[in-house]
């Protein structure tokens, strides 16, 4: 895990205020960082974790973003992120939905706690109001000691009065257990933040010289003043759970003083949460979900849009225009010419991939997949599909990076870090890696298979579909060899409602951007070593190897070997590969299923390797081999 | 009884949950020893849906199991 100093990285003037953004998910933490800036936003990755952190300058000072969390700790990466930032701001300001202040405030009274100066901003004021909840705001800046600002910021109100606040926030009232316990031990650390981590046992935090060498002096004899020193380091006691249930406690008690509840009206937007949950509506609504999703992304972008971007702007121009270029430099013989702008040409090939083909697909999949967070029905999906991934020793919240999978593997695999243990993480990448076919070949698939007819469209989606739930169960057994345990599903489900175009297309943007950035690299260095091993005659020598495979056991053309190592580079191309082949129905269906299952691509193996480590990395990668070739051959050898 | 046994509309009072990581992330959510919680939906051989307040949570079945609650008056 990297660390990352405000200062250095956000290249700030060490005078400027860092004024931090803390909010539990879904509060519309986003919204308030755009309506606070109207300069330049940069974003900045936190170095050994996929978050990202958004920051932009408010007038001298700087105005950072945090990941949503629940409160301050290390259970994931974007808490500990959010607390790296947390502990180096100058003043924090904590957004609270007025709808959710039981939950909210539990961050609140810690923050509180951590003696940071800060404001709190009461959104969703007019939601509230509508719900018939009714808060004394006075009231709940008495309790909590810092100023709280009613504001509803998707329609700006309120932002004026919180940035003229900004100046008046300050220390509030912690817990009187807490601070009493906190008195202990702020002697020894730079500031009460980390003294309250370190007494809720938070791993990261390290244990200053100064309290190692008085634990060290107990037992010792000393003098009185080390006696009493040592008396009260005796009373110290780290724990967690003591810490969280006397908050806990404490915030529950001004919730009760604070919030006065009209009768609890069943909003239409409640409703439509209780039935997407239930089985009946709620399955189909979510297969039909699965397929507009598969309509907007597998035909309206796959088809439509990926035409002209790649068809038009990639192919008849830019690589004429590339080839070109570089063959006035580099003779298209030369080795170097080759690499370069060649077959699998790093500026020529993986080029018109990723910006022409893959860029548009991923864009169009984090557009629906920010859609439904935003809506709140990403985390009803996940509660839905829990019952089918825990018995694949997986758990609800798995089905975000299947379902970006079905975009682009290589994304969907930097996506398993939001996994709970290294155990899901790796049955999740196996998964990816072995049974899910991505957009660049899906839509290749589905217009070789719908030609078959109706019947057999249902036989690839039924084998797929056993392969899948059949993989996770066969990794039960083989429990033993895979270290650590799974964990359960424990979500909140936010209310429903209308997602915010503006905000939608800015996470779009960005997490594609994000996409890029980690995957163009990669494609880049799987197509040089592609090249290498034509170059060298070793891409023949594996056909060849593969020949006897294909033909014999899986009753396949010859040729059609070329269509397997083809997909190794861009698996759309191993799809066509076997599009123009005369094959029977039969082979057709045998042929889809192998390269289905067969190696990801070449920059998938590659994030799967940096990922998961040499080891699993590999093993996941002779899996997916062998799983393709016996699951190709045995339905080979049923119905051909 | 366990959470799992909870009828659907039951109002339940939180005795205890066996799982210390999960304890801590519960009591975040204001789920802990003495809270009072109402079973609002249970998913065939899936997670329970609980809601406390406002609030509305998704547990995991084998999570439930090791949830210890009462029924409340």
């Amino acid at each position: 895990m990297g660390i990352m100093k405000a200062t250095t990285t956000f290249k700030i003037s060490a005078k400027a205020k860092k004024i931090v953004l803390v909010g539990n998910p879904n509060v519309g933490k986003s919204v308030f960082f755009n309506a606070l800036t109207d300069r330049y936003v940069e974003v900045s990755n936190f170095p050994g974790t996929t978050v990202d952190i958004s920051h932009s300058p408010l007038g001298s000072d700087v105005l950072i973003d945090t990941p949503g969390i629940y409160g301050v700790s290390s259970f994931n990466d974007e808490e500990k992120v959010a607390r790296e930032m947390i502990l180096q701001a100058d003043v924090v300001i904590d957004i609270v939905d007025a709808l959710h202040l039981e939950r909210d405030l539990f961050l609140t009274q810690q923050l509180i706690d951590m003696e940071i100066p800060m404001v709190v901003a009461l959104n969703m004021m007019d939601e509230a109001r509508r719900q018939g909840v009714e808060i004394d705001v006075p009231a709940l800046e008495n309790y909590l000691g810092v100023p709280v600002i009613p504001t509803v910021a998707i329609e700006g109100k309120g932002i004026e009065e919180l940035k003229k606040t900004l100046d008046k926030a300050r220390i509030g009232h912690k817990v009187p257990e807490i601070a009493a316990i906190l008195a202990l031990v702020k002697d020894f650390f730079p500031t009460t933040g980390e003294s309250l981590l370190y007494l809720e046992e938070d791993p990261l935090i390290e244990v200053p010289g100064s309290l190692l060498r008085l634990q060290r002096k107990q037992g010792e004899p000393g003098s009185p003043g080390l006696k009493m020193q040592l008396r009260s380091l005796s009373q110290i006691q780290r724990n967690q759970e003591e810490i969280y249930l006397k908050r806990r406690l404490w915030v529950n008690e001004i919730i009760k003083k604070v919030i006065k509840e009209g009768t609890e009206g069943a909003t239409f937007a409640a409703r439509l949460g209780h039935l997407l949950l239930r089985p009946f509506p709620g399955i189909p609504a979510l297969l039909l979900s699965l397929l507009f999703m598969y309509y907007f992304v597998g035909v309206l972008i796959a088809q439509i849009l990926v035409e002209f971007t790649e068809g038009v702007v990639m192919e008849s121009y830019y690589s004429p225009l590339m080839e070109n270029i570089i063959g006035r430099i580099f003779p298209p013989g030369t080795a170097i010419g080759y690499i370069l702008a060649g077959e699998y040409g790093i500026l020529t090939m993986t080029v018109v991939y990723v910006f022409g083909l893959l860029m548009p697909l991923v864009a169009g999949f984090y557009f629906v997949l920010s859609i439904m967070e935003d809506s709140g029905y990403l985390p009803r999906v996940a509660t839905l599909t829990d019952r089918i991934l825990v018995k694949m020793g997986l758990n609800g919240r798995a089905i975000i990076p299947i379902i970006l999978g079905l975009g682009c593997v290589t994304m969907a695999t930097i996506t398993t870090r939001i996994l709970g243990s290294g155990r899901e993480r790796i049955i999740a990448t196996a998964l990816l890696g072995i049974a899910i076919p991505c957009s660049a070949q899906l839509g290749v698939i589905f217009g070789m298979v719908a030609p078959l007819g109706l019947s057999y469209l249902v036989l690839y989606l039924s084998i797929m579909g056993l392969i899948f739930i059949g993989l996770g169960i066969i990794i039960r057994p083989i429990d033993k060899f895979i270290p650590g345990k799974s964990t359960d599903l424990l979500i909140d489900l936010p209310p429903m409602r209308l997602p915010q175009l503006k905000n939608v297309l800015k996470k779009t943007y960005t997490r594609t951007l994000h996409f890029l950035k980690e995957a163009l690299p990669l494609f880049a260095l799987g197509a040089l070593l592609i090249s290498l091993l034509n170059i060298s005659g070793s891409l023949h020598a594996i056909q060849n190897l593969m020949s006897p495979l294909v033909h014999g056991w899986m009753k396949l053309p010859e040729t059609a070997s070329t269509a397997f190592i083809m997909g190794i580079v861009r698996r759309d191309f191993g799809a066509a590969g076997l599009y123009s082949l005369p094959m029977s129905p039969q082979q057709t269906l045998v042929s889809l299923v192998a390269i289905t299952l067969f190696v990801p691509c070449i920059a998938s193996i590659l994030v799967i390797l940096k990922e998961r480590g040499l080891k699993d990395g590999l093993l996941i990668w002779i899996g997916s081999l062998v799983i393709a070739f016996l699951a190709g051959g045995i339905l080979a050898n049923i119905i051909i | 009884m366990t959470l799992e046994q909870a009828k659907v509309g039951e109002r339940l009072i939180v005795r205890e949950i066996i799982d210390p990581e999960m304890r801590m992330k519960a009591i975040r959510f204001g789920v802990m020893k003495g809270a009072e919680v109402t079973c609002t939906e249970k998913l065939p051989y899936g997670p329970v849906i609980i809601s406390k307040g406002r609030q509305e949570l998704a547990v995991g079945r084998r999570l439930a199991r090791r949830i210890i609650v009462e029924p409340r008056t």
